[in-house]
């Protein structure tokens, strides 16, 4: 009912103020294999444990952030900003 | 009546009488009764009648746990059903209504289901109405619902306010008895930020009904002093009549408070109810156990009673049970019990002790019957007589109420909330808290600690360990002195009894009896988790509190094994039942959802628009004249008006965003499937927006109004939806580009000025020319007004397919800019329209919303395949448009149809069958998605998507709707239904 997002921009926020999107899968380039942009529209793991999404703290600093958290406790592992950790990924 | 009140004992107050009624039966108790214990100070003994089989109840509990004593509180929008007469204050004035009988409590039709009782066993309705299938929701169910049932909910709105609340400490404490008493004054003196929960009136738990002393102290005055000093405390919270109903992730507890359910008239600056969540940095469960029942025969017969009842009755209620109890126990409690009556003057008329030796030495009057059971109770509506079963005889022995003494199980409902299973511990024959859980600990009698002196020291030495963890100092815990005569809590549980032949309930609330549990077992449904659903034991509103332990040890006696082995069903939130209105808050009535007005909100009104509610906005629908007798001619009169003379509409709500920054344009040709980069400054361009699987997102305009600053339009119910997904876009798809996104909906108000003589109008108080030389169809700009009183953005854009445009000024000032155009153009015929009006022009012009743009469709389904860039790198949609599935010939394209006979009429969402296809899901060609009346075509015309639409006009077809069992031949044709060569946009 109440779980907090420890959002990186505006710390420990209700979970009320975000709106989820769901995996946080990078998006395949635009000339990649049709597979891969299936993959990526469509398909879905559904883990029992750790998950990575990306939740947007629209009632807050309207910022993406990528959210890792248990799909059976709900813990939140860690909370970063989408556009920081895909900048560095862009760099690998 | 008031016969069973002691003369002394207790913390009521004899100076404040209070008056109540029970079922219309006038009543007094006394300032600081529960409800239940005013009625038991009346005599009153029956008090419902049980859910499946009628029999009277009475009070079982004094807690929380209670499943009989359930009434209707109140009247009217107050009235709440289902409250636990326990746990009910009592004020001056209260009015209690019993439940689930007809015509009266006394006399109850419905106890004939006792009767047939041998046919209403666990799963007889699984069994017994299976056929015919057609009488289950016509028949059986209306049937069984009435007869089976607890209160019922009124139907009158709830006049009182409810609110919600975050806390924030560094230490929870939950239960204010002995234990969380201890743990809060401990961390409270070191300086931790305290909250202290308790779902009582007073703060206390078991101290309230012990007769121990504490330092010298009555326990009661023990519990006062502490809470006292800690209420003085700055960072200490004490919150009464809150129950802590969850534990949630990321340690956020829910808790609500009972604000002023306590009170005949609650002031209305307070809630009557607060929701709060606590978020702790550690807690502390200190809920101490629950007494478990005993099932011997007759054993809900009204006088049979919790020995820990029977002591809070008498000690804290000043309430004597009866005049001859006995006690039935199988530890040494029912001997501190036995006492306590003794010394209040009751004489006790038996012991019925189920061991062959007590751990206590006991001297009272009492008759003693050692290993011996109670099997059975006689009888009306309340116990006469006990049979105690001693010796392979049966014994009847006269009593007018019996305390029932079966051992504790802690209580640990919060604990296993979030996914952690109880454990049996053979030792403490009970269920324990699972292990290791991370920022709750478990204390005192919820964690099978026995005796005061030893919950006093846990309590505290756990929250001095909490402290230290916190890294604060902490002052050396004094030790207190306990005087005490209750006995040790004896661990051997007697699950079964010898020589039952009544029904001997496991659990009360839902009528389940001994024989059920072991029908289940037989049956094959003996997992605890469809015994529980085969037998409803568990269920209802108090979820098994009393009796999911004895259940699962007769479950595990009929398999032969361990409880250990048998489990426990999952414990979810809420610990007790929440009410609707604590979960809502303030969202209710005008607050459930904001109202948006556009800023030409009150000027529309001011000309007598009749509003539409459309998502959260009102909007002008039309605007009526005198003698216009429907909304028809009034449409009608602003359609022919537009394309006659002009017209001005409110398109405020259009969501609008402003898009800067060095890659703003490259970022519009990623997020538009159409070509943005080459936009030229001061123009406009349409924009289809799809999403990643290639179906079309929103639609809208954009204009560049310098080279790196934008502004765009969306469409109103997606304006929200659509600046989120640019943020997707700008900060986790293409982070690199430099780009910023302003949403500026409410800063704009927004005009459309359509008509032939537009122009002519604007032009007075436009300081720019805006001659179609000067000013061509999709310029864009900003432009300055009234000689430079004024600036705003002028956009030459056209939903109606008329010379058309769209001015933006600032939202303060769209009421007077209105007011102006309407004042300029008064001598040229202008008139204010309305969205309907918008509507027809737009069907006639073969312009798409979201009637169209329905999450199915690509750009090619309406004619817009030209239009996507087939030279752009890469754009949100574009992998995935290329799918065969997006490209098949057969798609449903965007067609125009008009009736055969043009006073024949169809509406949207008809469905298109081909001309003599019967009515199927096969032939279905596709539907009508927006239709109305045109006065320029003189009939019904309507938009479609239908099957190879475009290669089909002029085929005549079947409109049909099933649903209104209407069908129309029509016949389909081009979409634009009006100056299908776009010449009055040029003019």
């Amino acid at each position: 009912m109440a779980s907090l997002v420890p959002c990186p921009n505006c710390g420990r926020r209700p979970k009320e103020e975000f709106t989820i999107k769901g995996a946080a899968l990078s998006r395949p380039e635009a000339d990649a294999d049709s597979i891969d942009w299936f993959d990526y529209v469509y398909l879905r793991e559904n883990p029992r444990g750790a998950y990575e999404e990306y939740w947007h703290h629209t009632s807050g600093c309207r910022r993406w952030l990528v959210v890792a958290r248990d799909t059976v406790t709900h813990e939140i592992a860690a909370c970063c900003d989408a556009a920081g950790r895909a900048r560095s990924e862009a760099r690998k | 009546m008031s016969s069973y009140r002691l003369p002394k004992r207790g913390l009521v107050d004899r100076n404040v009488p209070l008056s109540f009624t029970f079922d219309g039966r006038p009543m007094q108790g006394l300032e600081g009764d529960t409800l239940a214990s005013a009625l038991l100070a009346n005599g009153r003994m029956l008090v419902g009648r049980s859910f499946k089989y009628h029999r009277p109840r009475g009070i079982l509990t004094a807690g929380a746990a209670e499943p009989n004593a359930l009434v209707t509180v109140g009247r009217g929008g107050r009235a709440e059903p289902n409250t636990r007469a326990t746990m009910q204050e009592l004020y001056e004035g209260l009015e209690a209504r019993s439940q689930n009988r007809w015509p009266s409590l006394a006399f109850d039709i419905g106890a004939l289901n006792g009767l047939l009782s041998p046919f209403l066993g666990a799963g007889f309705y699984y069994k017994t109405f299976m056929w015919p299938a057609p009488l289950w929701e016509k028949l059986y169910e209306p049937v069984i619902r009435r007869a089976a049932g607890l209160g019922k909910a009124s139907y009158e709105a709830d006049p009182d306010a409810y609110e919600k609340s975050w806390a924030h400490c560094d230490l929870l404490v939950i239960g204010a008895g002995p234990t969380g008493l201890a743990a809060a004054l401990t961390a409270g003196r070191a300086g931790a930020r305290v909250i202290l929960v308790d779902e009582g009136s007073l703060p206390g738990g078991s101290l309230l009904s012990d007769t121990a002393t504490i330092d010298g102290k009555a326990a009661a005055d023990f519990a006062r002093d502490t809470s006292d000093e800690l209420r003085s405390m700055p960072n200490v919270q004490v919150l009464v009549r809150t129950t802590a109903f969850g534990w949630y992730d990321g340690n956020v507890f829910g808790a609500v408070e009972r604000v002023q359910k306590h009170v005949r008239e609650p002031a209305s600056h307070l809630p009557v109810e607060r929701l709060w969540r606590i978020v702790a940095g550690k807690a502390l469960l200190a809920t101490g156990a629950e007494e478990r029942p005993l099932v011997f025969g007759g054993n809900d017969r009204p006088g049979v009673m919790m020995a820990g009842a029977m002591r809070a009755y008498l000690n804290r209620y000043g309430v004597a049970p009866g005049r001859t109890p006995a006690i039935f126990t199988t530890n040494d409690t029912g001997y501190t019990l036995a006492q306590e009556l003794e010394a209040a003057g009751v004489d006790v008329v038996a012991i019925v002790d189920s061991r062959p030796a007590a751990g206590v030495d006991y001297r009272g009057k009492a008759r003693l019957v050692r290993e011996a059971v109670v099997c059975g109770t006689k009888g009306g509506k309340a116990i006469s007589a006990i049979e105690v079963h001693h010796g392979g005889r049966t014994e009847t022995i006269a009593v007018d109420a019996l305390a029932m003494a079966g051992g504790f199980d802690p209580i640990i409902h919060l604990a296993c909330h979030r996914g952690g299973k109880p454990v049996w511990s053979a030792e403490k024959a009970a269920f324990l808290a699972p292990g290791s859980l991370k920022g709750l600990e478990v204390a005192g009698g919820a964690a099978a600690t026995t005796g005061l002196a030893a919950c006093l020291g846990e309590g505290a030495a756990r929250a001095e360990a909490i402290v230290r963890e916190l890294g604060l100092p902490c002052p050396p815990v004094a030790v207190v002195k306990v005087e005490s005569e209750e006995g040790i809590r004896s661990p051997a549980p007697l699950w079964s009894i010898p020589g039952i032949k009544d029904k001997a309930f496991v659990d009360f609330q839902n009528d389940v009896h001994l024989k059920d549990i072991g029908l289940a077992v037989r049956e094959g449904y003996s997992h605890v988790e469809l015994a529980k659903r085969y037998t409803t034991s568990g269920m209802a509103t108090d979820q098994g509190k009393l009796s999911n332990v004895n259940a699962i040890g007769l479950i595990a006696k009929a398999r032969g094994v361990s409880p250990a082995e048998v489990g426990t069903t999952t414990f979810r939130p809420f610990y007790t039942p929440v009410s609707f209105g604590a979960l809502t808050g303030a969202h209710t009535g005008h607050h459930f959802q904001p109202v948006r007005k556009s800023p030409l909100h009150d000027w529309a009104k001011k000309h007598g628009a009749v509003f539409v509610e459309t998502g959260l906005w009102y909007r002008s629908s039309w605007f009526p004249r005198s003698g216009e007798r429907t909304w028809r001619e009034s449409v009608e009169r602003e359609v022919l008006n537009v394309r006659k003379n002009a017209g001005l509409c409110d398109v405020s709500m259009l969501g609008k965003i402003e898009i800067t920054g060095s890659d703003a344009a490259e970022f519009l040709n990623r997020v538009y499937c159409n070509a943005f980069l080459k936009l030229p400054v001061g123009k406009a361009r349409y924009g289809l927006m799809l999403r990643e699987d290639g179906f079309i997102y929103d639609d809208g305009t954009t204009s560049r109004l310098e080279e790196n600053r934008f502004f765009m339009t969306t469409t109103t119910a997606y304006a929200a939806g659509v600046m989120n997904h640019l943020e997707f876009c700008a900060q986790v798809l293409w982070p690199q580009l430099d780009v910023r996104l302003a949403s500026i909906t409410d800063q704009w108000a927004q005009m459309a000025i359509a008509g032939p003589k537009a122009r002519m109008i604007l032009q007075k108080i436009v300081d720019e020319d805006i001659s179609d030389a000067a000013f061509p169809f999709l310029a864009a700009k900003e432009v300055s007004l009234f000689g430079g009183a004024l600036h705003g953005c002028l956009f030459r854009i056209s939903f109606s397919g008329e010379l058309a445009y769209e001015l933006a000024v600032p939202a303060g000032y769209g009421e007077s800019i209105a007011d102006a155009l309407l004042e300029a153009g008064k001598d040229h015929g202008i008139m204010p329209y309305g969205v309907e009006t918008l509507s027809v022009l737009r069907i006639e012009k073969g312009h798409v919303t979201h009637n169209e743009i329905n999450g199915t469709i690509v750009p090619a389904d309406l004619g817009f395949g030209k239009m996507v860039s087939a030279g752009k790198p890469d754009f949100v949609g574009k992998a995935m448009l290329q799918r065969e599935g997006l490209t098949a010939p057969d798609r449903p394209q965007l067609v125009g149809v008009v009736p055969l006979d043009p006073q024949q009429s169809f509406r949207s969402g008809s469905h298109i069958l081909a001309k003599g296809a019967a009515a199927t899901l096969e032939n279905d060609e596709g539907y009508v998605t927006s239709s109305a009346y045109s006065p320029h075509v003189g009939s019904t015309i309507a938009l479609a998507l239908v099957r190879n639409g475009r290669n089909r006009h002029g085929e005549e077809v079947l409109v049909w709707s099933g649903l209104h069992g209407e069908s129309t031949p029509a016949r389909l044709c081009n979409p634009v239904f009006f100056d299908p060569q776009n010449e009055r946009l040029h003019v």
